[in-house]
């Protein structure tokens, strides 16, 4: 035995010893949930409401697992004389987890986030057809969606807080001056201001989950854009109702957050008329 | 006992010795499991049973009921399925003689020793028979290597229990343990580690497992063999653990010795032998396997010349002393 071996020995049976005290690294998974990082990609989660049928995520999915199928809806004219208008309506929405390579493109090109990582992985099947998972599964799935992370102390706002917080188009003049210079918008006005007034209730209700202020700004385009289709003024401020009851409502203990959320949502409410007079225009 | 009748006490103490043979094993088994575990970071088993696993023996002794007992065709078929009993049954029989206090033994044999030394050695006759029945050229090897390891390690275990025969006086293990005291532990010190060694060796534990070598040689002997004759290849090991350990407990820790023995005895003894298997358990957990021309380096370059040195030690300190 050449010189070393004794003490390489020795050593040898200090570590065992020592990792014999020590705690073991053994996640037990069945009894003890695992501590998942933030992002984690468990499931994708569908926001039912926000899908408008565009087809983005199904084309882009490198393996083709989304299933969209949809029909239009043609609704009536609100005023006397107006103009029939079409919406599509969402019939089946499915993704097919056994295909699903978790890229996460579908959610990153979804322009109205109804799409979603969900940190649950807990849906394994006996049967691999039994991973196709229809709309209300997905859905299901939605009040397992963390809040997104907060921003980093001392960041800059998102660039859709700085552009709520401009004084410039504020709800204060708003009214008066956008009733006399805008066509369309003057006869939207009320309903926006009505359902500025009926916004808080659901925000403070009690909801699974809870995102904060950043995610909502993100959101509302996706406000702006549905409310747009159908630019009847009834029809548009119920579906305005519903989608602001659809968006998971920020958590009441950031007063901050809240404060931004209220001016993302009034600026909302002050560039949905004139996005409904654009598109008016232009047809 | 001696109020019983000649029959009934052979009846029971064969019983007992058998519940011993059967109920030890295991214990040292899931001790290895735990131990094993803790040591790499990991918990072994904890399912079986409801409480840290402590079933899990049993149910792999079920699970191996059940699996289909193949006998290759090639192999020699009475050889292949006798093998394994050869392998286990030495063991009982060792276990029968090693006393755990004056009193609680199986059999009480005058040179026990002796017998012990050399029933042990027929079990690796089990091994080879195995090896050469399965008609498989990784079981020959394997087989080999288990005689060879034997036949090198059976020289430097003799000669270390003959120092401490030599230092009692005595080849009855009773007698031993009763001559033995505290001093033995340095006197003896050097024949202690030889035995230690050898004993490992004999029982192809880790580090010295060449016969079973999973990496080099499937599993040496043992491959070709399913179900319930595997499992006893598998209980032997495990035996052979307890009888080492309690032997050397016996040889080298005094055996009964401690407070309260006149009760207790049988108690100390176990706990011993419980420390040495721990021991064996821990070395094959921390070392990796050694090389079959250095496993023959160790024993006839540093082993043998050792166990001649205590030898000697022993025989100028009985002179010197008595």
């Amino acid at each position: 035995m050449a010189e070393g071996i004794i003490p390489g020995l020795v050593k040898g049976l200090a570590t065992t010893a020592k990792s014999l005290t020590r705690h073991t690294h053994t996640a037990e998974y069945p009894d003890v949930s695992p501590a998942l990082p933030p992002r984690s990609r468990g499931v994708i989660a569908l926001t039912e409401e926000n899908c408008t049928s565009c087809m983005l995520c199904a084309r882009e999915c490198p393996d083709w697992c989304i299933y969209i199928d949809s029909h239009k809806e043609e609704l009536p004219p609100t005023t006397p004389g107006g103009r029939a208008r079409q919406r599509n309506v969402l019939d089946r929405f499915a993704i097919d987890f056994s295909l699903c390579m978790y890229c996460g493109i579908c959610i990153e090109v979804c322009p109205f986030d109804a799409l979603h990582w969900s940190p649950e992985f807990e849906y394994a099947e006996t049967d691999i057809r039994d991973l196709l998972h229809e709309k209300d599964r997905l859905g299901a799935w939605m009040a397992t969606v963390p809040a997104p992370p907060a921003l980093d102390p001392g960041s800059a706002d998102p660039a859709e807080v700085t552009a709520a917080a401009k004084p410039a188009r504020g709800s204060a003049g708003a009214a008066a001056a956008a009733a006399g210079t805008r066509g369309a918008g003057a006869a939207a006005r009320p309903t926006r201001v009505r359902r500025e007034t009926t916004t808080p209730p659901p925000l403070a209700a009690p909801e699974p989950a809870a995102q904060p202020a950043a995610e909502q700004t993100r959101v509302m385009p996706a406000v702006e854009r549905t409310a747009a289709l159908p630019a009847a003024e009834p029809t548009e401020s119920l579906s305005a109702a519903e989608q602001t009851s659809v968006l998971p409502p920020a958590d009441g203990a950031e007063a901050e957050r809240a404060a931004d959320q209220a001016a993302a949502q009034g600026d909302s409410t002050q560039v949905l008329p004139t996005v409904s007079t654009d598109e008016e225009g232009s047809e | 006992m001696s109020d019983l009748a000649p029959w009934l006490e052979v009846v029971l103490r064969a019983v007992a010795v058998l519940a011993a043979f059967l109920v030890l094993p295991l214990l040292v088994g899931q001790t290895e499991h735990k131990v094993m575990a803790h040591m790499q970071g990991r918990l072994g088993p904890m399912y079986a049973g409801g409480f840290h696993g402590w079933a899990q023996l049993v149910a792999d002794g079920v699970k191996f009921v059940q699996k289909e007992d193949i006998t290759p065709a090639r192999a020699d078929r009475w050889v292949f399925r006798l093998a394994p009993f050869v392998a286990l049954i030495p063991y009982l029989v060792a276990l029968a003689v090693i006393p755990l206090s004056p009193r609680v033994v199986g059999a009480d044999v005058d040179a026990s020793v002796v017998l012990v030394l050399a029933v042990i050695g027929v079990g690796v006759i089990g091994t080879l028979m195995a090896g050469w029945a399965s008609a498989n050229k990784y079981s020959l090897l394997g087989a080999m290597r288990a005689a060879a390891q034997l036949v090198s390690y059976e020289l430097p275990m003799v000669l270390a229990v003959a120092s401490v025969a030599l230092a009692a006086g005595s080849l009855s293990l009773v007698s031993i343990a009763e001559a033995w005291n505290p001093w033995w532990l340095l006197w003896q010190l050097p024949g202690a580690v030889v035995f230690l060694v050898a004993a490992l060796a004999e029982l192809q534990r880790p580090p010295f497992d060449m016969p079973l070598a999973d990496s080099e040689i499937v599993f040496g002997a043992f491959t070709e063999y399913t179900g319930l004759r595997f499992a006893f290849f598998l209980l032997a090991e495990y035996a052979g653990i307890v009888v080492m350990s309690l032997l050397f407990a016996v040889l080298y820790l005094g055996g009964w010795a401690g407070p309260f023995e006149q009760w207790l005895g049988w108690v100390w003894t176990v706990l011993k032998g419980f420390l040495v298997a721990v021991v064996v358990i821990w070395l094959r957990v921390s070392w990796p396997r050694m090389r079959e021309d250095q496993l023959q380096r160790l024993a006839w370059v540093w082993l043998v010349p050792m166990a001649l040195v205590q030898l000697a030690l022993t025989a100028v300190g009985v002179v010197v002393f008595s």
